[in-house]
Formats: C-alpha cells, sequence, structure tokens
C-alpha cells in the first residue's frame, strides 16, 4: 500500500501512475475539497512545452511533450496552439523568442486574424505554437481525482497526513532544503465583449502577460513571477501590471469585469525544474515551479517507476543491461 | 577600484532579475568574476518574505549592492533602502528614483534629495543618475563618493548614447568612481566604457537575456578587462590619413 501527502496536481498525478501500474494507493490531503489548498488553482493551465522553451531547459520540452495526450485521456483539453504577439515597439522582444524556440510559425498579420478575429488589425506579426494547448485547471484537478477514484485509489479530504508516507507531494509545506517560493498574482476576468479563442502570450521586457480562455467567456490573467514568500492578495502594482499589459493586447478587455484575484507561491529548485528527491524514507515529489501541469504526468511517471520498478518491462530490462 | 573604502579587483556589477533560473544566475556570477551583485526589494518583500532568494545570494562570496529599483518618490526609495538595511545588514544602497515610467530615466531632483537623506543617516550611496555635470555635482554634495550614471535606458542595450557626456564626467570628476549603469548591451559596449576611462559598469540585462548567460557573464568580464588595459595602455590618437605601419626603410628598390 502507498501512502501520498497531498492531493494536489502532484500528488494526483503520482496516484494516477502508481494505480495503472497495479498499486493500492491512499491519499491525505488537508483541505475539505479538491483543489482548494493546491496551487495549482492559480495556474494558466496551458500546456506549452515549447514556448517555455524560451526560458528554460530543453528538459521541459521533452518531459512536457506528452502531457497533451496525457491530460486529454482526463479532462478536455483544448488544442489550438499558443499565439505569441508583441506591441511593435517591442518587436525585439519577438524576434528574441523566436530564436530560443522550436515548433512555431511566424504569422502575419492576414493570417493572426484568421487565428483570433478579435485581434485583427492590431498586431503585424505574430508567432503561433500550433501543437500546443490548454486546460482548466480547476476541473482538471477535479477530473483526475474522479479518475483516480475510479482506479480505486482512497483520497481522504479535510486529514492530516500520518507522519511517514510513501510520496510527499505537499508542494511549499515540504521540509526540503533549496524549495523556495515564487510568487505569483492573477486575474480571472469575465470578458463576453471580447472573444478569446487559444493561448495568448504578450510579451513586454518588463511585464510579459498570458491570457488562458476558460469556460463561459472567461480569461485567466497571470502571472507575475516575485521572489517572495509573501501570501497576502495581489498587489495593486502587480494588477495595474497585468492590466495595463491587458489592456494593450486589446482595448476592449477594459470593459471586461474581474471576477477573482489571487495569489500564489509556485515552489522551486534553484533550477527551476522539478526533483524527485528520498529523504528520511520518504520520495518527495517537488519544485514543479510554473510547469505543473506540463510536467507532472512525466514526473508521476518517474516516481511510479521509484516506487514500483516494471521489473517485466522490456524497455527496463534493456535499460538495466545496457 | 575602490568603493567606499572596499578595494576591488573585478570592475564588473552585476544584476540579480530575469535569469532564467538562480542555477543559472549562481553560474552566471561565478563565471563573471563580479564581486558585486546588485539586487531589488520590493514592497511585497517586506517582512524578509525574498529570504529564500536572498539567503541563496548572501551565501555567496560576493558583496551585495542592494538597489532600490522601482521607487519613483523619494520616501518610497528611503523606506526600500531601510528595508534593505535590514535585510543585507549593508549601509551600500544603490539609489535608483525613477522620473519616467517609459524611459526609466532617474528623477535627478529626487535623487539628490533622496541622498541626502541617506547619507545623513550613514548609507553609502550610489546613485544611478544621468551624465549631468551639476546633478553629479549636487549628489557628491550630498554624500555621495560614487558616481552611476546611465548609459542608455535601463535594459534597453542601446550602449553608450552619450560618450561625449561620460567623457565630460571623467575629466570633471577625475577622482570620483564613475560607473557606468544601464544600457550595456554588448561586450563592446562594456569595453567602451572602459576605454573612456570609466571605473566600473553594472549591467543585468545585457546578461540574463543573452541566449547563454553564463558565456555573456564570462565575454563581459574579458570585455571589462580588456578595455581596461588598454584605457590604462593609452590608446593612440585618431589620424584621418593612413600611416603606413610597415618600416619604408630597407625596402626592395627596383632596378
Amino acid at each position: 500500500m502507498i501512502t501520498i501527502a497531498g492531493a494536489g496536481l502532484a500528488g494526483l498525478a503520482c496516484a494516477h501512475e502508481l494505480a495503472r501500474r497495479g498499486a493500492r494507493v491512499t491519499i491525505y490531503e488537508r483541505s475539505a475539497r479538491i483543489g482548494e489548498g493546491s496551487v495549482s488553482r492559480y495556474a494558466g493551465g496551458m500546456l506549452a512545452p515549447w514556448c517555455e522553451g524560451e526560458s528554460t531547459e530543453a528538459q521541459v520540452i521533452t518531459l512536457g511533450s506528452r502531457a497533451l495526450d496525457w491530460w486529454a485521456q482526463i479532462t478536455p483539453v483544448v488544442r489550438r496552439g499558443t499565439l505569441v504577439l508583441a506591441p511593435a515597439r517591442d518587436r525585439a522582444e519577438l524576434t528574441r523568442f523566436a530564436k530560443r524556440t522550436e515548433a512555431h510559425e511566424v504569422v502575419d498579420e492576414t493570417q493572426i486574424a484568421a487565428l483570433e478575429p478579435d485581434l485583427a488589425g492590431r498586431f503585424r506579426t505574430g508567432l503561433h505554437f500550433a501543437q500546443e494547448g490548454h486546460l482548466d485547471p480547476r476541473r482538471a484537478l477535479i477530473d483526475l481525482a474522479r479518475r483516480v477514484e475510479e482506479m480505486g485509489v482512497t483520497i481522504h479530504l479535510d486529514t492530516t497526513a500520518p507522519k511517514r508516507v510513501t510520496l510527499d507531494c505537499t508542494g511549499m509545506n515540504a521540509p526540503l532544503h533549496g524549495l523556495r517560493p515564487v510568487r505569483g498574482e492573477m486575474a480571472i476576468l469575465h470578458a463576453p465583449g471580447v472573444e478569446i479563442r487559444r493561448t495568448l502570450r504578450l510579451l513586454h521586457p518588463r511585464i510579459p502577460i498570458y491570457l488562458v480562455p476558460r469556460e463561459g467567456q472567461h480569461v485567466m490573467l497571470g502571472a507575475t513571477m516575485v521572489e517572495s514568500s509573501a501570501t497576502c492578495p495581489p498587489t495593486l502594482r502587480a494588477l495595474s501590471e497585468l492590466m495595463n499589459a491587458a489592456y494593450a493586447l486589446h482595448p476592449g478587455l477594459a470593459e471586461a469585469s474581474v471576477v477573482e484575484l489571487g495569489a500564489g507561491l509556485r515552489p522551486a529548485f534553484a533550477n527551476n525544474l522539478p526533483q524527485l528527491i528520498w529523504q528520511d524514507g520518504t520520495l518527495f515529489l517537488n519544485g514543479l515551479y510554473r510547469h505543473g501541469f506540463l510536467l507532472a504526468p512525466a514526473m508521476a511517471a518517474r516516481a511510479a517507476e521509484i516506487l514500483i520498478p516494471e521489473t517485466e518491462d522490456a524497455d527496463h530490462r534493456e535499460r538495466r543491461t545496457a | 577600484m575602490e568603493l567606499y573604502g572596499v578595494e576591488l579587483t573585478s570592475r564588473l556589477l552585476l544584476g540579480t532579475a530575469q535569469y532564467p533560473s538562480p542555477q543559472v544566475l549562481l553560474e552566471a556570477i561565478h563565471h563573471s568574476r563580479c564581486e558585486v551583485i546588485t539586487t531589488s526589494l520590493r514592497r511585497e518583500s517586506a517582512g524578509g518574505s525574498g529570504a529564500a532568494f536572498w539567503d541563496m545570494l548572501q551565501d555567496l562570496s560576493v558583496r551585495i549592492l542592494p538597489n532600490t529599483a522601482g521607487c519613483h518618490t523619494v520616501r518610497d526609495a528611503v523606506t526600500t533602502a531601510h528595508m534593505a538595511r535590514e535585510v543585507f545588514g549593508t549601509p551600500w544602497i544603490k539609489l535608483e528614483v525613477i522620473g519616467h515610467g517609459d524611459t526609466l530615466q532617474p528623477d535627478v531632483f529626487a535623487l539628490v534629495e533622496a541622498a541626502r537623506i541617506l547619507s545623513a543617516e550613514g548609507f553609502q550611496v550610489f546613485p544611478y543618475t544621468t551624465e549631468d555635470l551639476v546633478v553629479g555635482e549636487r549628489l557628491i554634495e550630498a554624500g555621495c563618493e560614487v558616481l552611476m550614471p546611465w548609459g542608455a535606458p535601463i535594459g534597453s542595450g542601446q550602449g553608450l548614447l552619450r560618450r561625449d557626456g561620460l567623457k565630460a564626467m571623467r575629466a570633471h570628476f577625475p577622482k570620483v568612481p564613475l560607473i557606468v549603469d544601464a544600457g550595456i548591451g554588448r561586450p563592446s559596449d562594456a569595453a567602451e566604457a572602459m576605454e573612456l576611462g570609466m571605473d566600473g559598469v553594472l549591467m543585468n540585462t545585457a546578461v540574463a537575456k543573452a541566449g547563454d548567460p553564463v558565456a555573456m557573464a564570462r565575454a563581459m568580464d574579458l570585455a571589462l578587462r580588456a578595455g581596461r588595459a588598454g584605457f590604462e595602455a593609452e590608446p593612440m590618437e585618431r589620424r584621418d590619413m593612413g600611416v603606413p605601419s610597415t618600416p619604408v626603410l630597407g625596402l626592395a628598390e627596383l632596378m
């Protein structure tokens, strides 16, 4: 029997991979409802490994490229790609982004208008990452919890985990050396006046933003990155920067109503890559940083492989003899 | 180079923002061979909430020059300086008071005022200023022993836009350490600043946003050392005519 502390993104993804290998799994979650205590509720839900390549190691692309298919089996995934744009005066940012990423196509004004009719005439050029997609993080977590329960996993909500568990997925609460919080601030807008079909990223030297469409004409607007452990609600500075940038993307967003504001702490290690660490007999999966939905499936598979080695697996045998 | 009584062998001061990850930052610091790094405090970091990141910086064997980046008023800058002293335990403060949101040009009036207040409180102020000589004099009167003129707007990577202004500054303040702060884009910009006789260069974006920040950190270090060595070697004067560099004597005579 495998016990997991934390029914957030990492805990549930691990439970899924472990149950798939036939393990009996019990998860302990402190909060009363799925997703309530998880920082992933503030995530964008972007499945954008190639865009992330701009600022991260190639490993993220490798680990994340299969995330879209993994999630599509669990929750609705919108696969319309990512459109990366920059205001005319920040064209240099677009050039830099293009140089540092792969799997994109340069699109002109006409193509942008075809992809996002509401943005017609606003941008001369952009980058389209056609293979990328997004999901709704809160829905995804609930769908994932339901799926693992169907697979026989027991989830104890509102319950503190026992002192000793097999796998710890408690994010910033984990007692791991070198784990640091990176604060992110976001807003959810109800924007019936502006139709956004896919994830949009607006590049800016100081305040890059992204907009991810959600159900019911909602849009998630994110996100700041601050080296801070402050858990206070978003600051006015962060919000004015985010919202100004959104307004620059489309003035129609000025009419959107702000449905929710949020701030969360992303757990990260010094290299901003997730790690699996053994400490005092417990395996820790942590440091998913801003790549939770993208990297959780691959990291969960690794965790499962460590806990339940598929010894009869041909691939595994090969590796062992190699 | 001596800054407020501290002897430094590297003339590079490196910013710590915008790197792909803290690990890349640490490697860049190492390869830049710099001895001073600068880091900003934001209001939401009050109460030491940026601790994890700062601990990492403080574990390094480099000196920390906290800055007041993003402050727009005297009061803001002074409060941030107080926070910085508390967090990092240093009297050093890189004083930035931004006057214009787009160009990030310093508000030199507020800068002088804040410099006066902070110097009186015992801070050792590194003011981010323009190449204006009168402002420079006012800052020195206010207690600054270092001046940090801009090369170009922060983060623009445009290089040294007002070479002559920097030269005039060098001539006017022969004994004051002058550090070009902001605007450096390439190693050649850094070398140029050194060749003008500047004492040091502070940069951030040029390294952090390079394709390979660690390699760029190394390149900047080399450029600064080359530029300084060139300055000390007294470069030749420019001429408007070609002068043969091969000796005329001993040329074969055509029969």
